[in-house]
């Protein structure tokens, strides 16, 4: 007979190995659709790796790729801390990627270091504007912020069309609904010569420690996890619920919106309606993977951009399809799941007709 | 056969991680036994009682129940179902009720085919009536159990244990939200139905009532039995001694002149979502060093004026004035600012963040101190000192000050919002069912703690539906009943109880 038991407390090497764990079961797992794909397994795990770590130029183009879902994930990290689902920071990247374009594009000259950090300021403004609207609705009358927050990607990304179509358009587009590149000075500079990487990475590493410093060592971030953990009772010892909760939104609106910046002045230079492809919603998917840590979805973005890049450069050297690697990134995310349910319980097998012995085959 | 013995735990052992919950428990039941289970709280009883009930398996020790012929035969562990097919029946402190639903539907719930075509409601309704007749215990069975009192849902609880044919009852602390005379009631109903070879386990921590009317009691600390006696050769101090392996000490009273007015209600009116939350022009003023008791029967509008003095919700009109200063805005922070230390009622859910450390959890009322915090940030240095410090002084015991808060039993939390309570000296003190659901040391040490403060000039308005502490705590004693207040007449328990009731105002 096998039963559940609740466990006093997961341990420390749960929480961490875990997510670990997880990641690399759902990499071997991906074995399966591959062996149904025809393609060799050793050949195509060796192709994936090379994907990653086969040059500098594939590392750089990983590190790329992670860089907006570091923005991304920290955005829902902050949010969920809080108990608060933005699901929305894909309209709230797109906020701040046109924030960025309209700032960036010539309607104000100036250095680099006086541009750059408008574009990530107006960006960031633009991007916890589009978190204000929820979380108002949400304080002030209870609407429920998954509903608001999801449909408002829609409808910004309608808005942003429009706007595409419109004051925005490039003049010199030659017809395609598009912005006005970003000026020369406005742009992120690369990190290395010749690589596509850009200093928004290490904009968005900043971010994670500095998310992280505040969230453990902070007044604000213990009222945070306060109001997340146990909303009544932060509210009885005298948290002001509603401003703490607004406070996470904003920054939250503002860490998605920095993603748009970044992938508009340091990889596109304008902008586009295809500019992300979904960097909101994986953004929550690497929050999950990190259980929540600012820290940790420095690793879970690293891992996702890995399966991404590792699997396009797969897909294309093995004729296999690159939809691989939105299968791996999902079984990683039902492993970590699982993975957590484990964590919290022991599973305890006895065997049936005996009195009573029971072992102790949990995960620990 | 005929065995005497109904129910038999035989060397049950329970352990989560490193806790003992339950050390190698033997307890026998007799047929037509009642047998009162007495300890402190985390002495293992609510573990024993779900071991019994199928919740918990237990880690070694088997339990026998008498089939209706009466042999015993080992009980299939850690199934519930097994427990009911057994005649094992369970009253939870906290009713396992569908408030949407009448008492008969209640009743009926879960022992119904769920397949069948029609539902045989005559005979259902026949035997419920039966058994009301038999037992005395009266329930309106069609009326919504939303709309039942406290006591007529527990007695729908009862009936739905003795419909589904219980054989062995187990009440977990069932008088904790009655009446004196609805407690009596029950006692006396009980007594009936053991008469007739029920046998039933009594929870409770209030010595009084398991040596009024149990006929045996055990007695568990720290996991094991540490006693077991017959009613009739125990006393109080007998079985306190037992219960915590020690005298309880009885806080000394000393008679203090009262001070100036600290907490005043004037014309205070809450019109609450239903009746039951509402106050009606109260008025009520509190002086330091005085402890005023506000008795009443829970759902009385107590917790609507707590949740005022709290600053949760905001008077519809009156005022509230502290120190003669009135309260302008009605929020949490401002009464903490205004001196207000405040007991929740239900700690779990208010009082702690179970999730955050011991630490955190006793800074969290005083986060703009400067002794928690420097520029917004921690200073987790003097948390640190602070936790240890606080830990020793108010003898919160647990993992440690950097565990998280919630695998603290419920009295080390109570310690714990005692200590965070009252190292900001308040001015007032509002302790709303301070020692629900503690054990006598931990209840004792409340006692202690209102009293210090009283001591020290502070008011204090203690909540409470025990009014044995409240007797013995309170300088006066008030009774609130349907949102008034009313002076109790003197400390007669009868006539206290009686108003409490609303037979006499």
């Amino acid at each position: 007979m096998i039963r559940i038991e609740p466990r006093e407390a997961p341990s420390r090497r749960l929480t961490v190995g875990i997510p670990i764990a997880s990641a690399m079961l759902a990499l071997l797992l991906a074995a399966i659709p591959l062996s149904w794909a025809g393609a060799n397994i050793g050949e195509a795990y060796q192709e994936m790796a090379k994907g990653i770590f086969g040059s500098v130029f594939a590392f750089t183009e990983m590190l790329t790729r992670a860089t907006p879902l570091i923005f991304t994930g920290l955005a829902a990290t902050l949010a969920f801390r809080a108990k608060l689902w933005n699901i929305g920071a894909e309209g709230q990247l797109y906020l701040g990627a046109m924030a960025a374009v309209a700032v960036g594009t010539g309607w104000i000259t100036g250095p680099p270091l006086l541009l750059i950090p408008m574009i990530l300021i107006a960006g960031a403004m633009a991007g916890a504007l589009g978190m204000a609207g929820p979380a108002y609705l949400k304080t002030r009358f209870g609407a429920d912020e998954v509903v608001t927050t999801l449909l408002l990607n829609f409808i910004i990304l309608i808005f942003i069309q429009m706007m595409l179509e419109g004051p925005l358009k490039d003049p010199m587009g030659m017809g395609w609904p598009q912005s006005s590149p970003v000026v020369d000075n406005a742009i992120l500079p690369q990190i290395l010569p010749r690589m596509r990487l850009h200093y928004g990475l290490v904009i968005a590493l900043t971010a994670a420690v500095i998310a992280h410093i505040m969230l453990s060592k902070s007044v604000w971030g213990l009222k945070l996890r306060a109001v997340g953990e146990n909303a009544a009772a932060a509210l009885h010892a005298g948290i002001g619920v509603k401003r703490t909760l607004m406070s996470a939104a904003l920054i939250s609106g503002a860490l998605a919106g920095l993603a748009g910046v970044s992938e508009v002045a340091g990889l596109r230079g304008y902008l586009t309606t295809d500019l992300s492809p979904g960097y909101g919603y994986t953004g929550i998917v690497v929050a999950m993977l990190a259980g929540l840590s600012p820290l940790g979805v420095v690793l879970a973005a690293l891992f996702i951009a890995s399966v991404f890049v590792g699997a396009d450069t797969m897909s294309r050297a093995m004729g296999v399809s690159s939809y691989l690697a939105d299968l791996v990134v999902s079984m990683a995310l039902i492993c970590v799941l699982i993975g957590g349910f484990i964590a919290r319980f022991t599973i305890k097998i006895t065997p049936a007709n005996k009195k009573v012995s029971t072992t102790d085959t949990g995960a620990a | 056969m005929i065995n005497d013995t109904v129910l038999s735990l035989n060397k049950l052992s329970k352990r989560f991680g490193t806790v003992v919950a339950n050390e190698s428990v033997t307890i026998d039941l007799k047929r037509g036994e009642i047998l009162s289970l007495l300890g402190e709280n985390g002495a293992g009883k609510t573990t024993l009682m779900n071991m019994l009930f199928g919740h918990y398996m237990p880690d070694s020790g088997s339990i026998q129940v008498a089939d209706a012929e009466g042999n015993l035969a080992p009980l299939s562990l850690g199934h519930p179902q097994a427990a009911l097919n057994a005649g094992i029946g369970m009253v939870h402190q906290h009713f396992t009720l569908a408030e949407n639903l009448s008492a008969i539907d209640n009743i009926l719930l879960g022992s119904e085919n769920l397949f069948a075509w029609r539902r045989s409601m005559d005979t259902a309704r026949d035997k419920v009536k039966d058994i009301m007749q038999r037992t005395g215990l009266n329930a309106p069975l069609d009326t919504i159990v939303g709309k039942l009192s406290v006591g007529e849902r527990q007695r729908v609880e009862i009936l739905k244990a003795l419909y589904r044919d219980a054989r062995i009852l187990v009440l977990d602390e069932p008088t904790a939200v009655l009446t004196p005379q609805e407690a009596d009631t029950l006692f006396a109903n009980i007594d009936v139905m053991a008469k007739d070879g029920l046998s039933v386990i009594f929870i409770s921590h209030k010595l009084r009532e398991v040596l009024a009317f149990s006929h045996r009691i055990a007695v568990l600390r720290h996991g094991k039995k540490v006693g077991e006696i017959a009613t009739k050769d125990a006393d109080e101090k007998i079985i306190s001694r037992l219960m915590v392996g020690a005298d309880t000490p009885t806080s000394p009273r000393e008679t203090l002149s009262v001070g100036a007015p600290v907490l005043e209600l004037i014309d205070l009116s809450v019109t609450g979502i239903s009746a039951r939350s509402s106050l009606e022009q109260i008025n009520l003023t509190v002086y330091a060093s005085e402890i005023v008791g506000l008795a009443g029967i829970s759902g009385n509008g107590q917790s609507t004026l707590a949740q005022v003095i709290s600053g949760l919700t905001s008077p519809t009109s009156g005022r509230l004035e502290i120190d003669n200063q009135p309260v302008q805005k009605y929020t949490p922070a401002s009464l903490l600012k205004a001196g207000v230390g405040r007991i929740p009622e239900d700690r779990h859910h208010d009082g702690i963040i179970g999730a955050m450390s011991v630490a955190e959890n006793l800074a969290i009322e005083s986060l703009d101190s400067s002794d928690i915090q420097k520029n917004g940030f921690l200073r987790h240095q003097k948390l640190k000192l602070n936790a240890q410090h606080l830990s020793q002084k108010y003898d919160i015991r647990g993992p440690g000050i950097e565990a998280e808060t919630r695998l603290l039993s419920g009295g080390n939390i109570q310690k714990l919002i005692l200590a965070r309570v009252f190292e900001a000296s308040p001015r007032l003190i509002l302790a709303n069912q301070p020692t629900r659901g503690l054990d006598v040391g931990a209840a004792s040490e409340v006692g202690k703690r209102l009293l210090q403060a009283r001591q020290r000039g502070a008011a204090v308005l203690l909540i409470s539906e025990d009014l044995d502490e409240l007797l013995a705590l309170a300088d006066r004693i008030i009774i609130m009943h349907n949102g008034e207040l009313h002076v109790a007449p003197g400390r007669d328990r009868a006539q206290i109880g009686l108003i409490m009731a609303g037979e006499v105002s």
